[in-house]
């Protein structure tokens, strides 16, 4: 015994526990990173604009100064987008992660993106006009259909759900519902109005939509935090969760809803944008142990970080144009996967 | 003292039924193994009796009250659970895993008490892993890693213990230690110990009580010294077992046994060596 102890500790001698104290610091030190952030993106673009302007016409508006008026209509609703969706997307991947024990869960991997991204290709060719509010109940409705079809194709081979098999499932689903998309865009000429869906952009996020969609998000975000206990409990496996009295029905079905509402409200805003529920919440993890308690309020924050500084990397990798962010997310994302891939290939 | 009661149960997966009208008492305060071969649905029934598989019809009875309507953190309270294949998130250390053995103790959003942690503490201890608490599970050994599950059903202080093959994949040594902390949980803290073992020795020499399963019913249960007899073992596992006492327990332990068909497959086999 004590042989066999000794060597465990030489094993690993890096503690990794969860971290309260890292956690606190993360959301405090985060919520000042993001404040700066937002303010670097509201300064910088086609026309700089300084901080002290940017200060004073969140506080002090002016409708006469053109400068305040970019920021109120333009810059301050995008950067404000960009925060929600990226905390949409972290939050939502770290939920999936928890619940199912898979490491590579995640909004874009397992196709309610791509569910969402179609649903609302639909919308605009068969209810061009509808309101913003109906628009993202059916971009809720659209990530369940996604998530449906890639549980239904995943389940149905043998040998059950395996992460990689839902990843698998999860790519082909999401070709398929694009290549829907795209045919819908070009039979109805509607590609104009989805061009920015498919990117990833939150350039036309406005205020109507950042009023509709910021309730639902605060009540997912909240839902989230509510069933953290729970989620970490679910971690340990579906038996084990039910051993302690866990009743593991009901918090997957309360956890699925948080998810495809977080997922469907980033996607009504920013398209389908895959990883960030993916880098984020294993960051997270990384930083702060395994409570999610701490790591979904920590991944909230740290997603919009990383939403809002990829928007301002896109509008400065090549002015005046725009890069994707879809595609800038993906530089990091990608390689990340794969790490995750590698990785996990023996615990999959 | 908690008393487990399963009664005309029958369970099973989608569309498989396993066990059918089975009934079974579970003896209060003592250790009870149930026994049989691979897909005799013993596993099946401890998942039926921990309320990890809903009964299609029959009841589980608690205290005298049915398992289903009880609320499941009531069940919590008296009951822990020990999967056959509990496998942490990486990362946990020891101290975090045992401390979500008080969750059905817990209210809200789960901060630790002192209570909580009298209990953590205790269970830390008792399955002596007290030095390696801030270490992460996944860097603990097969044995150690198992009695930190242990350690975690026990801080949830129930008065049972459901354990699904607790000994699978240790080595002998570690396997008796298992079984030692079993045995004297069960003589020195009361616990009802109810398990599935593979290993019939260790199953007679640790049990007061053992159920022998095949095909979803029970063959045969009582004390080992009932169970553990020549017929009731080539009934249950189609052996023809030659059995001896245990020094240590004085129980009856299988000293090495042939498969019926077995003595066909000897006799070919001294005639190939012959002919060489």
């Amino acid at each position: 015994m004590s042989a066999s102890v000794k060597e465990s500790v030489e094993m690993k001698k890096v503690y990794k526990g969860s971290r309260p104290i890292m956690a606190t610091f993360i959301m405090i030190g985060g919520m000042i990173g993001l404040l700066f952030a937002i303010g670097l993106s509201i300064s910088f673009g086609a026309a700089d604009i300084e901080l002290a302007t940017v200060w004073s016409s969140v506080f002090h508006f002016q409708p006469e100064l053109t400068s305040h008026q970019i920021i109120q209509e333009i810059r301050l609703p995008r950067v404000l987008g960009a925060a929600l969706v990226g905390a949409c997307f972290a939050v939502a991947g770290s939920i999936m992660q928890g619940m199912t024990r898979n490491p590579l869960a995640d909004s874009g991997l397992l196709g309610l993106n791509a569910g969402a991204a179609f649903m609302l290709a639909i919308c605009f060719a068969f209810f061009p006009g509808l309101p913003y509010m109906y628009i993202i109940l059916f971009s809720f409705l659209g990530a369940a259909v996604g998530a449906g079809l890639v549980y239904g194709v995943g389940s149905v081979a043998k040998g059950g759900l395996t992460p990689m098999r839902l990843v698998l499932a999860g790519a082909a689903v999401s070709a398929l519902l694009a290549a829907l998309s795209e045919g819908i865009a070009i039979h109805f000429r509607i590609g104009q109005d989805l061009a920015f869906w498919y990117a990833g952009g939150v350039s036309g996020t406005k205020w109507e939509h950042l009023q509709i969609m910021t309730p639902w998000i605060v009540v997912a975000i909240a839902g989230a935090i509510v069933l953290s206990k729970s989620i970490t409990l679910l971690s340990l496996g579906d038996e084990v969760a039910i051993g302690l009295g866990q009743r593991t029905g009901v918090i997957k079905f309360f956890g699925a809803l948080i998810v495809l509402v977080l997922a469907g409200a980033a996607v009504s805003v920013v398209g389908a944008v895959g990883f960030v529920g993916l880098i984020v919440p294993h960051l997270t993890r990384f930083l702060v142990g395994n409570d999610y308690r701490w790591i979904v309020p920590c991944s909230a924050i740290l997603g919009s970080l990383l939403v809002v500084l990829a928007d301002f990397a896109a509008r400065m990798v090549n002015p005046p144009y725009e890069t994707p962010i879809g595609a800038l997310i993906a530089l990091l994302g990608v390689p990340f996967f794969l790490y995750l891939a590698r990785k996990g290939g023996k615990e999959l | 003292m908690s008393v487990l009661t399963v009664d005309q149960v029958a369970v099973g997966y989608a569309n498989a039924v396993i066990i059918d009208g089975l009934s079974v008492e579970i003896p209060a305060g003592k250790i009870t193994t149930i026994i049989g071969p691979n897909g005799c649905g013993k596993s099946t029934l401890l998942k039926a009796v921990a309320r990890i598989l809903k009964t299609q019809s029959g009841t589980v009875f608690l205290d005298g009250r049915a398992i289903q309507q009880l609320s499941t953190k009531e069940v919590a309270k008296k009951m822990a659970i020990l999967p056959q294949s509990a496998e942490a998130p990486p990362g946990l250390t020891i101290f975090e895993l045992v401390s979500y053995g008080r969750f059905p103790h817990q209210r809200g959003f789960g901060t630790l008490k002192q209570e909580d942690l009298k209990h953590i503490h205790w269970a830390i201890e008792v399955t002596g892993l007290s030095e390696l608490k801030d270490r992460p599970v996944e860097a603990l050994s097969g044995g150690q890693r198992q009695r930190v599950w242990i350690a975690m059903a026990l801080a949830q202080d129930t008065d049972i213990l459901v354990l699904d093959e607790p000994t699978t994949y240790l080595d002998l040594a570690h396997q008796l230690d298992i079984l030692l902390l079993l045995k004297k949980l069960n003589e020195e803290e009361g616990k009802t110990i109810v398990m599935v073992l593979h290993d019939l020795n260790h199953a007679s020499r640790f049990s007061h009580y053992m159920i022998a399963m095949k095909d979803g019913e029970v063959v045969t249960e009582g004390k080992p010294e009932k169970v553990m007899t020549h017929t009731n073992l080539q009934a249950v596992f189609d052996i023809n077992a030659f059995l001896a006492e245990c020094p240590f327990s004085q129980h009856p332990i299988c000293l090495s046994y042939q498969l019926n068909k077995e003595t066909d497959c000897l006799s070919s086999f001294s005639g190939y060596s012959n002919a060489r």
